[in-house]
C-alpha cells in the first residue's frame, strides 16, 4: 500500500475501515474502535493479571501497574491537591487510554486512534465538559467569576472577559490538536521514510546500500515516537489535571 | 463537594449515542425518497451544444440522486478515493465512520473509566496502603528495637561503671586499711626499738660510769703507790686530787 505506483502514500494509514463484517458496518464499528477496545482490554489485563497476587514485594507486572498508578496519582495530587483524588480514576483512564493508543499505534499493522482529530477532540471535549461540570457543581454561579479576575479594573472587563472566555473555550481545541498533530506527524514521517526504503531499495545493488539511510532514520524515529507517545499521554493527563485544578480552586 | 456518579456518565453516553444516530437516520429518510430504478440521464449527443445548460442541470440531479443512493461500502470507497486524492482521512467528516468512531470512543472510554474506578485501581490502592502500613510498622518496630538496645547498652555501661567504682572503692579501702595497719605496726616496732635503744644506752652509760669509776680508783691507787715508792710520801688526798685533775684535763673525768 505504501509505494503503490511509485508514489508516497502516507495518509491511507489513517483511513477508517469497518470491522466485524456486516454487524460492524451496521453500527459503524471501525478498526479504530477495535483498537480502543484492545487498549482497554490490555489495560484491564495489566491491572487484573498484574495485581492478581497483591504481593507485598511486587513482581514485574505488578511493579509496572503500581508505577503507572503512582505516576498518575502524583500528577493528579500534585496539580489538584488531595481533593483531586476523586477525579483520579478519570485522569488515570485518560492517561492510560492515550498512552496505550499511542503505543499500540507504533506496532506494525496497528491503527493509531489518537491520530484522529475526531477522537482526540472527543476526549478533549469530555475533559472540557467534566471540568466545567465540576467547577459549576463546586462553585455554582461564582464559577463565572473565573472569567473576570478579582481586582482587575472594571473598564477592562470588555477586553478581559472575551479573552478569558476564548482562552477557556480554546482549551479542548489545543488539547486535541496537540495530540492529533503529534501522532499524525510521527506516523506520516515513519511512512514517508518507510516508502523511501522501498523506493530506493528497488534500485538494485546500489539501492540496498542507499536504503540504509532512511532505515536508520526510521529506527531513530521509532525511538523518538515512543518518547512522544509517552510524553503526549503525560501532557494530556497533566493538562487535564491543571484544568481540574482551575475547576476546583478557581485560579 | 460533588461526586461524579458513573451511572450518570453512562446515561449521558447512551443518550449521546441515541441522539447522534437520530440525524443520520433522518437524513437517510429525507434525502433518499425513491431509490427505485435507475436514474435516466439525458446524455448529450454529439453536436447538441445548444442544450448544454439543461444537460448540466440533469447531470447535477443525477449526481444528487447517486449520492443519496450510496451504500456504506460506497462511502468507504469514496473515502478511500478522497484520501487517495490527497485529503486527510481524519478530516473526511462525510465518512460516517468518522463520527461513529467518536460515539464508540465514548462508550469504550466510559467502560475504561468504570473499570478503572471499580476494578483496576482499588486493588492497587489497597496494596500500596498495605505496604505503606507495613513499612511504617516495621520502621516503628526497628525504632523500638533500637531504643531498647540503646537502653540496654546504657544500663550495661552504667552497671560496668558502678562495678568499676565499687571495685576501686574497695581497693582503695583495702589499701588504706593495709597502710594504716602497716603504719601502726611500724610505729609499734619503732617504739619497741626506741625503748630497747634507750635501755641499751642507759646500760652502756651505767657500764661506762662504772668503768670510769673503776679506772679512777685504779689510777689513784697506782698513782699513790708510785708516789710512795718514789717519794715515800703517803698523801692520799693530794694524789686523788691530782688524778682527778689529770683525768678531767684529758676529758675523761667522771661522768
Amino acid at each position: 500500500m505504501a509505494a503503490e505506483g511509485k508514489t508516497i502514500d502516507a495518509l491511507s494509514q489513517f483511513e477508517l475501515v469497518p470491522v466485524l463484517g456486516p454487524i460492524g458496518r451496521a453500527v459503524g464499528f471501525s478498526q479504530s474502535n477495535a483498537h480502543m477496545l484492545l487498549a482497554v482490554g490490555l489495560i484491564t489485563l495489566l491491572f487484573v493479571y498484574g495485581m492478581r497476587h497483591r504481593a507485598l514485594v511486587p513482581g514485574r507486572l505488578q511493579s509496572a501497574a503500581e508505577m503507572l498508578y503512582e505516576f498518575v496519582e502524583g500528577v493528579v495530587v500534585g496539580q489538584v491537591g488531595h481533593e483531586g483524588r476523586r477525579y483520579f480514576p478519570f485522569v488515570f483512564a485518560l492517561f492510560m487510554f492515550v498512552l496505550f493508543g499511542n503505543m499500540l499505534g507504533l506496532l506494525p499493522y496497528a491503527f493509531t486512534y489518537t491520530s484522529h482529530i475526531a477522537v482526540t477532540f472527543g476526549l478533549a471535549f469530555l475533559v472540557f465538559v467534566v471540568t466545567t461540570v465540576v467547577a459549576l457543581a463546586i462553585h455554582g454561579k461564582k464559577f463565572f467569576g473565573y472569567f473576570f479576575p478579582e481586582g482587575a479594573p472594571l473598564w477592562l472587563a470588555p477586553i478581559i472577559i472575551p479573552v478569558e472566555i476564548v482562552s477557556y473555550i480554546s482549551r479542548p481545541v489545543s488539547l486535541s490538536i496537540r495530540l492529533f498533530a503529534n501522532m499524525v506527524a510521527g506516523h506520516v514521517m515513519l511512512k514517508v521514510f518507510a516508502t523511501f526504503i522501498v523506493l530506493i531499495g528497488s534500485l538494485g545493488a546500489v539501492g540496498i546500500f542507499g536504503a540504509a539511510l532512511p532505515l536508520a532514520v526510521n529506527v531513530a524515529l521509532v525511538g523518538f515516537e515512543i518518547l512522544v507517545a509517552f510524553l503526549q499521554a503525560y501532557v494530556f493527563a497533566i493538562l487535564t489535571s491543571i484544568y481540574l485544578h482551575d475547576a476546583v480552586h478557581l485560579h | 463537594m460533588i461526586r461524579l456518579p458513573f451511572a450518570q456518565l453512562w446515561h449521558a453516553a447512551a443518550l449521546a449515542l441515541l441522539l447522534s444516530q437520530a440525524p443520520a437516520a433522518l437524513a437517510q429518510h429525507v434525502t433518499a425518497p425513491a431509490p427505485t430504478g435507475s436514474v435516466q440521464t439525458n446524455a448529450p449527443l454529439p453536436g447538441q451544444q445548444g442544450e448544454s445548460v439543461a444537460v448540466q442541470a440533469d447531470s447535477d440531479r443525477a449526481t444528487a440522486v447517486r449520492e443519496a443512493n450510496r451504500t456504506a461500502a460506497e462511502y468507504e470507497h469514496a473515502a478511500r478515493e478522497a484520501a487517495d486524492a490527497g485529503g486527510m482521512p481524519q478530516l473526511d467528516f462525510a465518512n460516517p465512520l468518522t463520527i461513529a468512531q467518536v460515539i464508540w470512543l465514548f462508550v469504550i472510554f466510559g467502560l475504561l473509566v468504570f473499570l478503572a474506578a471499580h476494578y483496576l485501581l482499588p486493588p492497587v490502592a489497597e496494596v500500596l496502603e498495605t505496604r505503606r502500613a507495613r513499612i511504617a510498622s516495621d520502621l516503628d518496630a526497628a525504632r523500638d528495637a533500637r531504643a531498647q538496645a540503646e537502653a540496654a547498652e546504657a544500663g550495661q555501661r552504667d552497671s560496668t561503671a558502678r562495678a568499676r567504682a565499687e571495685a576501686q572503692a574497695s581497693i582503695a579501702a583495702a589499701t588504706q586499711a593495709a597502710q594504716a595497719d602497716a603504719a601502726k605496726r611500724a610505729e609499734a616496732l619503732a617504739e619497741r626499738l626506741n625503748a630497747q635503744i634507750t635501755e641499751a644506752e642507759t646500760r652502756i652509760g651505767a657500764a661506762r660510769d662504772a668503768a670510769m669509776g673503776a679506772l679512777r680508783e685504779a689510777a689513784t691507787d697506782a698513782a699513790a703507790a708510785l708516789v710512795q715508792r718514789l717519794a715515800g710520801i703517803e698523801d692520799k688526798a693530794a694524789v686523788d686530787a691530782a688524778v682527778s685533775r689529770e683525768l678531767s684535763a684529758r676529758n675523761m673525768g667522771a661522768a
